[in-house]
């Protein structure tokens, strides 16, 4: 019987169609019956990653003005090769020696990226957004086959955690880096300028990013079976959950953030505008 | 003979919500094979609805609590009408059928020491209810659900069948018990024994018989009959009928609860359920002066147990051992009358009702966290924020305390071998009102002992009984009738007003008439006359349901299922009907205007439903009264279970000469 | 009362809304067009009846409570997967043709009525809870904290919108043989997060199993369940992506992997 607990043997659309077509669902000829603005969601992630792509891009092969004391731009932070503009109490690190004739934001920017391209929000973002896999919820996807997340490349997806514990000490680099911000050109403490409130509220935001990471949260307690056993544990676990309940908001929020400190260097060290000193 | 598709089970559970689940889980582990037939979805049973948990005295919060004292808040809840033993055997096993609910995986709320937690309802003296925020119901139907599943999953190991043992045939319907060959259904006392039961496929409209000596029914109730409800479509009061169809009595049908705060508007979800947890946790219940009117209601047989000030009754909710309840707290006819009577006087409500406010009463965050499901409830299907303002409500039909007389140890229904039934569809065990909280533990404890004496009988037969043949022709031909309505019956012996003279009736209209005649005539409050005009009104129904036509094939066809389940609807309110107006008495449920007094000399009689007169007869003349009632004394209540209350309050219930027995 | 209440109660005209409803079976159909009448307060599924109760009798509907309990609702309005019951009218303008549909994830049976018997099968595919050994009913002790995941998770009415608007079978008829579905992969979760569930100790890692049996790897966490659930579960958040690290510490972290080498050798 039909309605039974067994299934009906699976068909793969015998008579041409798939999915919502399949010969044995209902006979609707469009592709979804949505009268809402579905579109615009993904429209607008795809355009909005597409163009932190592009001006991404161009900064990480630039390989010039992200440099004006006492601000580095956080896309070149740690510098780690020889080529580095030489930054007093920066982070100047010349694990990579002269060989590396490239762009040294390179050796560093795969660590956010690939912790942002692994992350759980934007996995979803760009699914949706480039891949149209689903486009919108309940409109199909123009794809013919589907696995997911069950084979290379994207089984590698499942690695996101030990992007996160490489995103923990880039973070915490990017904190020194804000913290030699309140210096002023001449590298004397206790200066502020307009840049200085940039970079705290990008790190503020990277923080909150990093560690509202659903792996984050689950290394911090939700892996736990008894919170009760480790009620610190629980308790942290709680304040990653509040977090987490905005990651979407906090992985745009910081990844505007990181582009306009980057920009705001970029202006600095071509001239284009002088910072404003507070104190 | 009718070639149709026949399964051979040991037991046949009719019904699929928690009565039904757990006498199936019972049957299944006794060793018999057992099938589950339900009308909706596996998991969709109308117990889903249950919100404020199961009573049982598991002493977690108060340890003072224990089941003496659960089986005096039941008997004093039913004012003393209860099979007694059906309320002691309830009160002693409630605890240990909840805990086996844990070892199903069922997630109780819980104390701070890890126990279950238990909340307090109306009408229990201790917090006393194991509850899931406010979605109990959920949960047992979810893990009784997930039990049946995991057995079916051992059966799978051993047989590489999962339904070799147990097989739910869900959306599918019940029309007839059959009997074995030569019994007649009817008003023989000795009603022949059972061998199984007629049914359909609702997707399909295809027939098929399931054959087995033992049938429990656990169909639930009968609200669909009444207009106003907080009941699915479901409780068309089914295996009332099933029951009655086949031979054995319905008992103390003039019982039936209102729930007294049902919503109220807007009018599509009016009767919607708001539980009574709202009051457990703090809600009070305002008229349109604001005045919180039930300490104007508080009756003298419960005086000493209630608040007496709103002071009182508001430290209550922090210190129960030095204060008596607020009366929101009264058990429910109690409180159904009262806001019935402050909407006649003009105090209710701009929708009709009254106000239940817990607004006013806790931070908007405890309300969402404590009452998530009434939140939601009423955010979304009424546009009201309960954590702002008050919610309006009124009585609703919920609960029908009559039903099948059943044997208090073994849910069998007397005279008719085989044939069982538990939950709502059973009737004795809440007397003249249920309190909250009682019926899932009454579904836990009688259909675990449905199902395993149902089990018992099944394997201790040496030959099983064949269904007649004739009786599955018949079933067949009355199941196909609403198709032929208008002409297919013209060539029967019918009389001069037979059906076939006159058009197709249309099964929706019959029943929006029915339920706004039960409503109005035989409702909260009850006099003779319109209890008179209702049985009138009913005959003309049940003439007019004879010829309910439906268009269509038998596929999924819902006009065709409503003319079938007319019939049962049908029968039900006729009981109902003249079972209140014989009481000529008021109590718990059952609310007479010309008899506005509790007399104890009623309370030893119970008022039994037989079917009167031959099918035969009943197709000639349908208008034709199709119920007899009678009378039977009671069994005296065992003295040491009577030991239990103070000697003041019998008096208030029973009659002289019981005292002194 | 409220401003809303009182101004839904006082706005109370009928109006005749336009409607479309599929109607056929596994052979074909079509949506059909009706214009029925619309009263204050009302939810598309006193629509639908009143469809039926006045212009096509044999209307095929599945529903139950009629208060967003039980689940049977299910359809899609609009296009969107959503409870009939729990639809209110006023989020329409009155202009607006309502367009509904059955699920199509699933085999249609008749008009809104379709064969949702995947979602059982999947839920036998799932080992249900191993009670702790040694431990007596009336013996458990759990803790409010411990119980609080699975707990929301269990709020599930089994509604199946999750199931029919998640694109891995919606769109891939040949996924739903290696692919549960969100709804049984939270009820993974629910277990695995259970504070006594003694499935470890029977030799049963359901960590691993949701990803080797039930198909864990196929869900890339569009979220597109969450947003129909109608109990607001979080699906994707609470129960799917944790469920995803766990598999995670025991499929592709090396150092968890090792530890529980070392200990299984050791014992």
């Amino acid at each position: 019987m039909a309605t039974g607990t067994e299934p009906p043997a699976v068909s793969t659309g015998v008579s041409g169609g798939t999915g919502v077509h399949g010969a044995s669902r209902a006979a609707i000829a469009p592709r979804h019956l949505r009268t809402d603005r579905w579109w615009l969601a993904p429209a607008l992630t795809a355009a909005g990653l597409f163009a932190f792509i592009v001006y991404s891009t161009w900064r990480a092969f630039a390989n010039s003005d992200y440099y004006a004391a006492p601000y580095v731009s956080p896309f070149y932070s740690p510098c780690l090769a020889e080529s580095c503009a030489p930054m007093r109490n920066g982070p100047n690190w010349e694990i990579f020696g002269s060989w590396w004739g490239l762009s040294p934001a390179l050796l560093i920017l795969i660590f956010p990226l690939g912790f942002r391209l692994t992350c759980y929000y934007y996995r979803k973002a760009y699914y949706r957004g480039f891949w149209a896999s689903p486009p919108a919820c309940a409109v199909a996807e123009p794809h013919a086959k589907y696995t997911g997340e069950t084979r290379f490349p994207l089984i590698l997806q499942n690695i996101h955690r030990y992007f996160f514990y490489a995103a923990v000490p880039v973070a915490g680099i990017l904190t020194y880096d804000t913290v030699l911000t309140f210096r002023d050109e001449e590298y004397a403490w206790g200066h502020m300028g307009l840049g200085s409130l940039i970079f705290l509220v990008n790190i503020v935001l990277i923080w909150a990013y990093t560690l509202s990471c659903h792996s984050c949260r689950h290394i911090i307690g939700g892996r736990l079976r008894h919170f009760s056993k480790h009620p610190v544990r629980y308790r942290l676990w709680g304040w990653a959950g509040k977090l987490n309940n905005r990651h979407m908001q906090l992985a745009w929020a910081s990844l505007i953030s990181v582009a306009l400190c980057d920009f705001y260097v970029y202006l600095l060290a071509t001239g284009a505008f002088a910072d404003p000193r507070l104190f | 003979m009718t070639q149709l598709e026949r399964r051979q089970w040991d037991v046949v559970v009719v019904g699929a919500g928690g009565a039904g689940l757990r006498a199936a889980i019972e049957a299944r582990e006794r060793g018999a094979r057992t099938a589950v037939i339900c009308k909706s979805l596996f998991g969709k049973a109308h117990t889903v609805m249950a919100e404020g948990g199961i009573a049982a005295s598991m002493g977690n919060v108060n340890s003072g609590d224990n089941w003496r004292v659960h089986f005096r808040d039941t008997l004093r809840g039913g004012k003393f009408l209860n099979q007694w033993r059906m309320a002691e055997l309830h009160a002693q096993e409630a605890p240990d059928r909840v805990w086996e609910l844990e070892t199903w995986g069922a997630l109780f709320d819980r104390t701070p020491d890890g126990k279950i937690s238990q909340r307090n309802f109306g009408g229990h003296e201790y917090p006393r209810l194991a509850h899931v925020g406010d979605r109990t119901g959920l949960e047992l139907i979810r893990t009784l659900q997930q039990k049946i599943v995991a057995l079916q999953q051992e059966d799978f190991r051993e047989y590489g069948d999962y339904e070799a043992r147990l097989k739910v045939y869900q959306e599918c319907t019940v029309t007839r018990i059959l009997k074995e060959d030569g019994a007649e259904g009817g008003d023989s006392e000795d009603g022949g024994r059972v061998a199984g039961a007629f049914c359909y496929e609702r997707e399909s409209g295809r027939f098929f018989v399931l054959e087995a000596p033992s049938v429990v029914l656990a169909t639930g109730g009968i609200g669909k009959s009444f207009k106003v409800t907080s009941n699915s479509w479901e409780y068309t009061g089914d295996g009332h009928a099933l029951a009655l169809l086949a031979g054995a009595p319905l008992l103390n049908m003039e019982f039936v609860q209102f729930h007294p705060t049902g919503m109220v508007w807007p009018p599509s979800v009016k009767g919607i359920l708001v539980t009574e947890s709202v009051r457990g946790d703090g809600g009070v219940l305002r008229n349109s002066e604001g005045k919180r009117f039930m300490f104007d209601y508080i009756p003298d047989v419960f005086k000493e147990k209630y608040a007496e000030s709103e002071d009182e009754g508001d430290r209550w909710y922090e210190d129960p051992d030095h204060n008596r309840r607020p009366p929101e707290l009264l058990p429910r006819d109690e409180v159904a009358r009262a806001i019935n009577s402050e909407v006649k006087a003009g105090r209710g409500s701009p929708h009709g009702g009254v106000f239940l406010d817990v607004s006013t009463r806790m931070p908007a965050e405890v309300v969402r966290r404590r009452l998530p499901s009434m939140y939601h409830q009423f955010k979304e299907l009424a546009d009201v924020d309960i954590t702002a303002e008050a919610m309006e409500v009124g009585p609703t039909c919920h609960y029908v305390m009559g039903g099948i007389a059943v044997d208090s140890e073994t849910a069998a229904a007397p005279g008719v071998a085989g044939l069982y039934a538990a939950g709502e569809v059973a009737g004795g065990m809440h007397g003249s009102n249920r309190l909250g909280g009682n019926s899932l533990s009454d579904l836990l404890v009688f259909g675990r002992r449905a199902g395993l004496h149902a089990a018992a009988y099944a394997a201790g037969l040496d030959v099983r009984p064949a269904p007649d043949e004739g009786q599955i022709d018949a079933a067949a031909a009355e199941a196909l009738r609403p198709f032929g309505a208008g002409e297919a019956s013209r060539g029967d012996a019918v009389g001069p007003d037979g059906p076939g003279d006159r058009p197709a009736e249309n099964p929706y209209t019959l029943h929006q008439e029915l339920q706004q005649t039960m409503n109005d005539l035989v409702g909260i409050i009850r006099r003779e006359q319109e209890m008179e005009q209702a049985l009138e009104k009913l005959a003309e129904l049940r003439v007019r349901a004879g010829r309910a036509g439906v268009e269509g094939h038998r596929q999924f066809n819902p006009g065709w299922h409503l003319a079938l389940d007319l019939r049962n609807m049908l029968l039900v309110s006729e009981c109902v009907a003249r079972a209140a107006l014989e009481r000529t008495e008021s109590r718990g449920g059952h609310t007479r205007e010309d008899w506005p007094g509790m007399d104890s000399d009623w309370r030893r009689v119970n008022l039994y439903c037989r079917l009167a007169g031959t099918e035969e007869g009943a197709a000639t003349d349908p208008a034709a009264g199709r119920i007899a009632l009678t009378r039977r004394t009671t069994e005296p209540i065992r003295p040491d279970l009577l030991a239990l209350f103070d000697k003041e309050e019998l008096v208030k219930y029973l009659a002289e000469e019981e005292l002194h027995e | 009362m409220s401003a809303s209440t009182g101004t839904s109660a006082s706005a109370s005209t009928a109006y005749d809304a336009k409607f479309r409803v599929w109607r056929g079976d596994a052979e074909g159909g079509e949506l059909k067009d009706f214009a029925v009448e619309v009263n204050d307060g009302e939810v598309v599924l006193d629509i639908i009846h009143r469809l039926q109760a006045t212009q096509a009798a044999d209307l095929a509907v599945r529903w139950n409570c009629k208060a967003g309990k039980c689940g049977s609702c299910s359809a899609e309005i609009n296009g969107r997967p959503r409870l009939m019951c729990m639809t209110r009218m006023s989020v329409f303008s009155r202009e607006e043709t309502i367009t509904v549909t059955p699920l199509r994830a699933f085999p249609v049976i008749r008009d809104l009525v379709t064969d949702v018997s995947f979602n059982y099968a999947k839920a036998r595919e799932v080992p249900s809870f191993v009670p702790p050994p040694g431990v007596a009913a009336g013996e458990y002790r759990m803790q409010q904290v411990d119980v609080d995941r699975s707990q929301e998770f269990r709020k599930c009415i089994e509604c199946f919108l999750c199931q029919d608007t998640c694109h891995v079978v919606r769109d891939h008829e040949e996924n739903k043989t290696a692919f549960a579905g969100p709804r049984f992969l939270m009820r993974v979760a629910e277990l695995d997060m259970h504070p006594l569930d003694a499935a470890g100790e029977s030799g049963l890692d359901r960590k691993k199993t949701a990803q080797d049996e039930h198909g864990l790897g196929y869900c890339n966490i569009t979220k597109c369940c969450t947003e129909v659930c109608p109990e607001h579960i979080k699906i994707t958040d609470n129960a799917l992506i944790p469920l995803k690290e766990r598999a995670v510490d025991r499929k592709y972290d090396p150092l968890v992997w090792l530890g529980n080498k070392i200990r299984r050798r050791g014992e």
